[in-house]
């Protein structure tokens, strides 16, 4: 809509007069003005195709003499209106000046019950079982707009399977599809994964799955949303609850750094003993994050928050063994060991706690204890502070890039790492934005981009080097093919929004990637007084994708041994992760918190080395959990308040959906109550109050409260479940749209980084393996949701037919890297570059660049076994 | 004045010969009426299937929210009621309730109807908790116990039709 602001239209419905944009439908210029014109199979953000028939209105034009090119004037003087001989449809007649229509006549009226008498001609009615029975839109428009009685013999209703699994995740009831075609129009539009489709004509017309496994698609929830009947529901969900019984609570999706708005609707189970528990989870509205879409690995992964499994009480290990204790016996045991060896104590967090968490665990160690050795457990992505400098401006919003402007993806498998972030670059290609995607391997975002480079293993950063000189206008590079062509859309954009990953990179290979990046952003565009950079500028930037879903608040509040709170370079840097695994086997470490995190289990650190104490806090009993000597038992998200900060630096808030387990307390909490014991001062009672002390302490996040991140403001398109205009059971966003942190381009643009003189290649003789990410990798969190079992991915190696000619596809093989062998099950195919395997779904997987790795095939004997 | 002594006397000498009215409760119960509205039954089919399919519109129209209702589905190996889906979990707080009979109303089925037991009382709050299995009528004589297993294709519908399935 914003392309054709400045041409509007006047027109007339039911006697209000309203302008709106050209290009606008009748039915949303309706919607502006409050008056219901009901739809079912009209989407706002699927293309119109007007079968449903019930928008049906009145519409009459302006009658032009074609002599003179005038309005005809009635005797009366009023303008002559042609109403034509019938009724249009609202969703697929566009404004035009003059226009008036006319929604509640009464042939108008006559026209939507007769439509709705229609529908349910084959409808079955079972509205006392259905799940979609008390938001429904049939039901809801039939009370309003319906005939009282039906003319048809309910005896001759046709009948069809009620039960027809679309895959494991969707559940199809045939008959009551009124073959409104959303769900084909989303996958098809939308999601780019047409694995459904009508089949039949007619009466007999129904939808069917071709994919195998069915319904292959990772966005197959959201079709059960915006599903106007009760064809589609998530077997997840099936006969869950009434949805007049769920008590929706706000909340994040925890899984990625896009930061989906979500809604955990909570209901008591006799099933949990009483207990309330998470029913289901649906997208809430946040047009600047995910508008109405989540994955389903955001929709169905939340069954560990509920898990029997969860730690539900502080253990100590007493002669060998974990044993139940109160929580103040822990507590002063933890504070008192930590500061027992205070000089050689470290912290290790995990990516996913909240804010709140990592700024009390950041003050624990640096003022409770005087030690900087803290960390995340593990980093694949480096570039925080360059993040903070030249990240996408505040006020961004991907909805907004369109034709002229550049998305640039950079070693990174958006579709599996934040699905969301690439449905929103797909449909800015759509809308014809340039998308350039440079990766060794084939992604998901090829087919949409303008500009996919290849490049050779190892010639990553030489690539991205090559780029950005080509980009520059100082250099006076000029060179043909594929990088130049990509270099010149970058040139060209008006607005520039580049991602970048850390497939196939090591760490220190991701920073100088990220600075390289940034110095792109940097690059002055125009002439003279007219230059400008990207960055700092509204809808441009750079968005790292981090692999867990607050990494960045990690960053900002510093969880790193260089940089304190708010990016502040520290005098004398702690250990590092790396260095801290090693402190913890040669002895130079004595004591180890470690927070949400399981090292041992990601293959990070082996054991507990000589550390004399180990503590562990976390949801679950994990490998390094079992090693510990005092578990503390945490909160799950679903339990607790928080807030995370996305990979586009949004801060935003989360609410408590279910009661804690078992004597669980908030990480913040926890690591507050150790700091009083070291002297830190009484902790805060609320999670309100710890974001208050860290938006006072932290100056990036100086102007937020609890009160600003639940602020929201009227969203377009109006989407909500109690609408007679029905977007689907995305939920109202009524609980805060979140608040973005400007980055310092904002307020100045800075210099341009320093970059090693030529990136050396990475030397690359002999076969390599890249591991590549998936969106269901095996995991503790995942493993939790049986439903996802099929789908979650297998160890496989993905080969070159060049390079498999010993191995068929599918059969079993042992890949060695380094020290460790995975079994994983060989895939050839032609799109793998030859010389490289790609080592999928293998857990605890470290990205570590192109790593040299044997490949052979496992014996029989040990195949024998185990099966 | 003797005179209205007497006549009283007389009154009061009358009563002794007629039979009294009260009734001796518990010894004694009265028959209730037929539209007496007691504690609730959850009806079975002649087949024993239960006619409750777990759509929890009695809770929803229970102005007291005494009703609890979790609904599960029913598989031919396990088949609670004849349509897809059934109540797993019921229960109404006896407490709570205000025998206003709007469940009845509600049900879609005539699964559940306001009997005639009246004589509720509990030495505990929790025993006025009543579950499905307290809540459920015997099975009929020629039933049999649910879960039945039934032959696949017999019950297609989600809501079956109201006259007793075969």
């Amino acid at each position: 809509m914003s392309d054709q602001n400045s041409v509007m239209v006047s027109l007339t419905i039911d006697d209000k007069d309203i302008s709106v944009p050209k290009g606008t439908l009748v039915v949303e210029a309706a919607k502006l003005l409050d008056t219901e014109i009901p739809v079912f199979c009209y989407h706002p953000k699927l293309e119109s195709i007007g079968a449903c028939r019930l928008c049906m209105v009145e519409i009459g034009l302006p009658v032009i003499d074609r002599a003179t090119g005038e309005k005809v004037l009635e005797a009366d003087g009023s303008v002559k209106l042609n109403f034509g001989k019938g009724q249009v449809t609202s969703c697929t007649t566009v404004v035009s000046e003059g226009m008036v229509v006319r929604t509640q006549t009464d042939g108008v009226k006559k026209t939507r019950a007769d439509m709705l008498e229609f529908l349910l001609t084959s409808h079955p009615l079972d509205c006392p079982v259905c799940d979609k029975g008390g938001e429904c839109p049939l039901q809801d428009l039939t009370m309003t707009y319906g005939h009282d009685t039906s003319r048809m013999d309910f005896q001759d209703k046709i009948r069809l399977d009620k039960r027809v699994p679309l895959g494991e995740l969707i559940v199809l009831d045939k008959e009551r599809c009124i073959q409104c075609a959303r769900c084909i129009r989303f996958q098809d539009e939308v999601a780019d994964d047409p694995v459904i489709e009508f089949h039949m004509r007619g009466r007999r017309l129904e939808i069917v799955t071709f994919s195998d496994p069915g319904f292959d698609s990772i966005w197959g929830g959201n079709t059960t949303d915006i599903c106007p009947v009760g064809a589609l529901t998530t077997s997840d969900f099936r006969f869950g609850a009434r949805p007049w019984e769920l008590n929706p609570v706000a909340s994040i999706c925890s899984h990625c750094p896009v930061g989906c708005n979500i809604t955990m609707d909570t209901r008591r189970e006799a099933a949990s003993g009483g207990r309330r528990v998470i029913k289901r989870i649906s997208p809430r509205q946040n047009e600047a994050v995910n508008e109405i879409w989540i994955c389903d690995k955001g929709r169905f992964v939340h069954h560990f928050a509920d898990a029997p499994d969860r730690l539900t009480h502080p253990l100590v290990r007493r002669d060998g063994r974990l044993e139940p204790v109160s929580w103040d016996e822990a507590l002063d045991f933890v504070a008192g060991k930590l500061q027992q060896h205070k000089a050689a104590v470290a912290g290790i967090a995990g990516g996913r706690l909240s804010n709140e968490d990592y700024f009390e665990f950041q003050r624990l160690f640096r003022e409770g204890l005087g030690s900087g050795n803290i960390d995340l457990a593990e980093r694949r992505l480096a570039g925080g502070d360059v993040v903070a400098q030249v990240g996408i401006a505040s006020g961004s919003n991907l909805l907004d890039l369109k034709k002229g402007d550049a998305v640039l993806v950079v070693t990174a498998n958006l579709h599996e790492e934040s699905p969301v972030w690439w449905l929103r670059v797909k449909q800015a290609a759509d809308r014809g934005a340039n998308v350039v995607v440079i990766n060794v391997c084939e992604t998901r975002l090829d087919k949409h981009a303008t500009h996919v480079i290849r490049y050779a293993p190892g010639q990553g950063l030489k690539t991205v080097s090559d780029l950005l000189a080509l980009a520059r206008v100082d250099t006076g590079t000029t060179g043909e093919g594929d990088l130049a062509a990509a270099a010149t859309a970058l040139m060209e954009a008006q607005n520039l929004v580049v991602f970048y990953g850390a497939e196939g990179l090591t760490y220190p290979e991701t920073d100088t990637l990220a600075r390289m990046l940034a110095n792109l952003l940097l690059l002055k565009q125009g002439e003279g007084d007219d230059a400008k950079a990207h960055a700092g500028r509204v809808n441009n930037g750079l968005i790292p994708v981090w692999s867990y879903a607050n990494e960045q608040g990690a960053w900002d509040l510093g969880i790193h041994p260089a940089y304190g709170p708010a990016y502040k370079a520290l005098a004398e840097p702690g250990l590092s992760a790396a260095d801290i695994y090693a402190g913890v086997d040669d002895g130079s470490l004595k004591a180890l918190f470690v927070m949400g995190a399981d090292p041992v289990g990601d293959g990070l650190m082996n054991g507990r080395g000589k550390l004399s104490f180990l503590v562990v806090q976390e949801l679950f009993m994990s490998e390094t959990a079992a090693l510990a000597d005092v578990v503390l038992p945490a909160q799950s998200w679903a339990e607790r308040e928080g807030t995370f900060t996305s990979g586009e630096r949004r801060v935003q808030r989360y609410y408590p959906a279910i009661p804690p387990m078992g004597e669980a307390r908030p990480d913040w909490q926890i690591l507050a109550q150790i700091g009083e014991r070291a002297g830190l001062g009484k902790p805060l009672i609320a999670a309100s109050l710890a974001f208050k002390e860290l938006a006072k302490a932290v100056a990036l996040y100086k102007d937020m409260t609890y009160q600003t991140l639940s602020r929201v403001e009227q969203q377009w398109p109006i989407i909500s479940s109690t609408e007679f205009y029905y977007g689907g059971t995305a939920h109202i966003n009524s609980q805060g749209l979140g608040q973005q942190w400007a980055a310092g381009a904002e307020s100045g643009v800075p210099a341009p980084y320093d970059l090693p003189a030529e990136p050396k290649p990475t030397s690359v003789d002999g076969f390599r393996i890249v591991r590549i990410p998936a969106l269901y990798m095996p995991g503790t969190l995942i493993n939790h949701t049986e439903l996802l079992a099929q789908r979650v991915a297998r160890p496989t190696l993905y080969l070159n037919p060049t390079d498999a000619v010993n191995f068929a596809d599918g059969e079993p093989l042992a890949v060695t890297v380094g020290d460790e062998t995975f079994d994983v099950e060989a895939a050839v195919s032609d799109s793998v570059p030859a010389g490289l395997g790609l080592l999928r779904g293998v857990p605890g997987a470290r990205l570590a660049g192109f790593e040299p790795a044997t490949v052979t095939r496992r014996p029989v004997a040990e195949l024998v076994a185990a099966a | 004045m003797i005179g209205e002594i007497l006549k009283g006397m007389g009154t009061t000498l009358k009563h002794l010969f007629i039979p009294p009215v009260t009734i001796q409760y518990p010894e004694v119960e009265r028959p209730v009426r037929d539209r007496f509205k007691g504690r609730h039954e959850l009806k079975r089919y002649d087949n024993g299937l239960e006619r409750c399919i777990g759509c929890s519109l009695c809770a929803a129209a229970c102005p007291a929210d005494a009703i609890f209702v979790e609904a599960a589905e029913n598989t031919d190996e396990e088949r609670y009621s004849p349509g897809e889906r059934y109540a797993s979990t019921y229960e109404i707080n006896m407490l709570r309730c205000i025998f206003c009979g709007y469940c009845e109303d509600a049900c879609p089925t005539q699964a559940i109807v306001l009997e005639h037991d009246y004589a509720l009382s509990y030495y505990d709050r929790a025993s006025a908790l009543y579950t499905k299995e307290m809540l459920l009528v015997d099975i009929p004589v020629n039933g049999v116990p649910t879960p039945q297993t039934t032959r696949p294709g017999t019950f297609t519908r989600s809501i079956p039709d109201m006259e007793n399935p075969k």
